[in-house]
């Protein structure tokens, strides 16, 4: 089936919509920003949901320090340009102060560990709403979460027990402690984002593009070679011409062979893709309710 | 490209997940490793068959229970359009997530079994459709393969439907009619061989040809709830004081004269922007912002009116109320009522009356509204209100009602 390639405005006027409820509902909201495409992608709808005004938001990034090096330089560069604050919490320092403890053996990712560190930046500054570039159509935990997300005081997501969401009527009203995970691109697919990529002429990080990177073969993925994976002695890195869909940090994202190397050529992939978006994490693979029981933890 | 957006509602066998795996199947929705995720889990619950509602069920607690607990979203695309469906639960303690996965859909599909034909759950699923003014509904008598694909059948299903329907039908409403076997993909997304005496076109089809949500916006009239001021007080935007929000129903033109409410002050509308773009016109479902020749006092919760239009400012609101919450409603009780954006402080006083809405059956005089009961109740406000008759205008007619103490959204009310 030939399908439709434009991008819908009306998503567009949707999450301008939300981003303004959050400013107008909460007293100190916050973007979680990682420099991948679905954050580059908020920060854009904040611009124009304020604009001429300035984004009432600061970034907030939790840095497992395993990322990507053209992900965070992208992040510093986008921050600097749009003159907002850009706040980074790192893991390594919920590790140094023995709140977490480094995972070990070959799938070893601090992944998991993230969701310490963002409790703690909520708490640090006090934030009552963390906005996040999550999508129904990348998960089915996803898929059944609302456009504001209540959490407890611990950061907690209980499926449920979620408010009903009625026509566009967004109800954020909390206690004192708790706060809301929004989720202004709840209803985009991966191809909308895509396409609003390419109607934006927004600039992202060069990794999603093909280029040459030293791989390694585990469990039918290929993995960027970096120091911070403990390789067995069989797997054994090369050279070849890949790029990523999805970014999360280097233990956690599989790369895609491809030789996509524009926006247009990376739509045409994703139209003929076999395999889904989130196919390409790793940290979903671990059991079928991965993402819900991370979720229930205070994952975003 | 427009969105179209779609409730799914059937009792707990109707085959509503496998209609829905069929669509984004046959559309190439489904990829290779989530196919292959389905083919695991099914073959670890012991099915020989891919249980294709796995792949919408997504909570833990659904999954052990074989139930949809939760609304679902599902994203599909077709040549002419994005689809949305929100696959809502058939068991009737869900019915508070059925109103909510309904309340943004353009188009109600309602599944029956044909062994079973019309049941309380579909006349359940048609009056949610119908109290929410959904226009376009789509009967579809699935598992069609099971009665032979008889013609009898799906034709004595068809008047009992309208039996039920003639009751509760709006005068703007189209019911298309359909048989169908998702399991065999019959009438689904081609026409089906199987039934040659069906002269209607196949599901998607009809689909495809509803028209699109933003067809009205010229006969309704121009609501503008204001979210949020935009005053930059850069150097550059020394003086700018913009009015943004998404238009919730009509068209707005450059130049117009309108109202703000509730201080009825009169304004011209000097640009319309969206973004740095200055548009002429703008309409419904539209985010803009709204900037006026004059310096008039505006703040979040006011609405912007076209003069002529304005809806009836309202402090004492008569409104149907479907009732969400274990906590019962109570006259006497307080809450807060949130229109739009606007909340305000709201007491209950009276229910005049009640629909149980899994019997049908009404009683006057009652004194509280149970979880999942509708009722006919009268609100004193504590402020005023800008909203239209559910009926005549949806997009302004809806409010939420919030449970001060613990916040949640306990019910939704639709203004009589």
């Amino acid at each position: 089936m030939n399908i439709n390639k434009q991008f819908p405005r009306a998503l567009e006027d949707e999450a301008i919509f939300i981003l303004r409820e959050v400013a107008a509902q909460f007293e100190k909201p916050a973007i979680l920003f990682s420099g991948g495409k679905d954050s580059i992608t908020l920060v854009r709808l904040a611009q124009k949901a304020f604009f001429p005004g300035k984004i009432p938001f600061p970034l907030v990034h939790v840095d497992t320090g395993h990322n990507f090096p053209e992900t965070t330089d992208f992040r510093d560069k986008l921050a600097a340009e749009l003159g907002v604050e850009l706040i980074i919490r790192n893991v390594e320092d919920s590790i140094k102060a023995g709140k977490v403890k480094e995972e070990t053996g070959k799938y070893a990712s601090r992944n998991a560990l993230q969701t310490v560190t963002l409790l703690d930046t909520i708490e640090e500054f006090k934030f009552d709403a963390c906005i996040g570039g999550a999508r129904r159509d990348e998960e089915k935990a996803r898929a059944k979460e609302r456009i504001f997300s209540v959490r407890n005081d611990f950061g907690e997501w209980d499926a449920k027990k979620q408010r009903p969401e009625l026509f566009d009527m967004l109800n954020g009203k909390i206690d004192l402690g708790e706060n809301v995970r929004v989720f202004p691109i709840s209803n985009w697919t991966e191809l909308d984002v895509w396409n609003y990529i390419k109607a934006e002429n927004l600039e992202i990080p060069s990794i999603y593009f093909a280029h040459e990177r030293e791989v390694f073969d585990r469990d039918g993925m290929i993995w960027s070679d970096s120091e911070f994976i403990n390789k067995s002695e069989d797997e054994v890195p090369y050279k070849t011409i890949v790029r990523f869909r999805t970014v999360g940090d280097m233990t956690c994202t599989a790369a895609v062979s491809s030789t996509a190397d524009n926006i247009d050529t990376i739509i045409e992939e994703i139209l003929e893709a076999e395999i889904s978006e989130r196919g390409a994490r790793i940290d979903d693979k671990r059991s079928e309710a991965a993402m819900e029981k991370r979720k229930q933890q205070g994952y975003f | 490209m427009d969105i179209l957006r779609i409730a799914t509602a059937g009792s707990v066998d109707d085959g509503k997940s496998t209609l829905i795996g069929r669509l984004l199947f046959e559309t190439q929705s489904i990829t290779k490793d989530k196919i292959e995720a389905l083919k695991a889990a099914s073959q670890r619950k012991g099915l020989d068959f891919v249980d294709l509602s796995l792949l919408t069920d997504g909570l833990i607690a659904e999954r052990e229970q074989g139930i949809t607990i939760d609304v679902a979203h599902i994203y599909f695309n077709t040549p002419t359009r994005k689809y949305i469906i929100a696959d809502t639960p058939g068991h009737f303690e869900y019915t508070r997530n059925m109103v909510t996965g309904a309340s943004n859909a353009s188009v109600s599909i309602i599944l029956i079994d044909a062994r079973n034909g019309v049941g309380e759950q579909t006349r359940r699923h048609f009056y949610i459709s119908s109290l929410l003014e959904i226009k376009n509904v789509v009967v579809a008598v699935n598992k069609m393969d099971l009665v032979d694909y008889s013609e009898t059948r799906y034709e004595e299903i068809k008047n009992d439907f309208f039996e039920l329907s003639d009751k509760l039908r709006k005068p703007n409403q189209n019911i298309t009619f359909i048989p169908i076997s998702s399991l065999y993909g019959e009438n689904i997304v081609v026409k089906s061989e199987k039934m040659p005496w069906f002269s209607g076109e196949s599901l998607l089809n009809i689909l495809e040809g509803v028209a699109p949500e933003d067809i009205d916006s010229a006969v309704l009239p121009f609501r503008f709830p204001v979210q949020h001021v935009i005053r930059p007080k850069s150097e550059e935007y020394h003086d700018f004081r913009g009015y943004s929000g998404k238009i919730a129903s009509g068209q707005i033109n450059k130049g117009d004269m309108v109202a703000a409410l509730p201080s009825q002050q009169i304004s011209k509308v000097k640009e319309i922007l969206k973004y740095t773009d200055s548009l002429d016109s703008a309409h419904q479902t539209e985010s803009v912002v709204i900037t006026l020749e004059d310096n008039i006092d505006i703040s979040r919760g006011n609405m912007l009116v076209k003069i002529g239009e304005q809806p009836e400012l309202k402090k004492q609101v008569n409104a149907r109320i479907c009732w969400m919450d274990t906590e019962p409603m109570r006259v006497g009780k307080s809450y807060l009522v949130q229109h739009g954006i606007n909340r305000v402080k709201a007491k209950v006083a009276s229910i005049d009356s009640r629909l149980e809405i899994s019997t049908f059956e009404a009683s006057e005089n009652v004194d509280e509204l149970k979880l999942n009961q509708i009722g006919e109740v009268s609100f004193k406000l504590a402020a005023h209100i800008f909203a239209d008759n559910f009926e005549s205008n949806p997009a302004n007619g809806a409010f939420i009602i919030i449970d001060e103490f613990n916040n949640n959204t306990v019910g939704v009310g639709f203004v009589k």
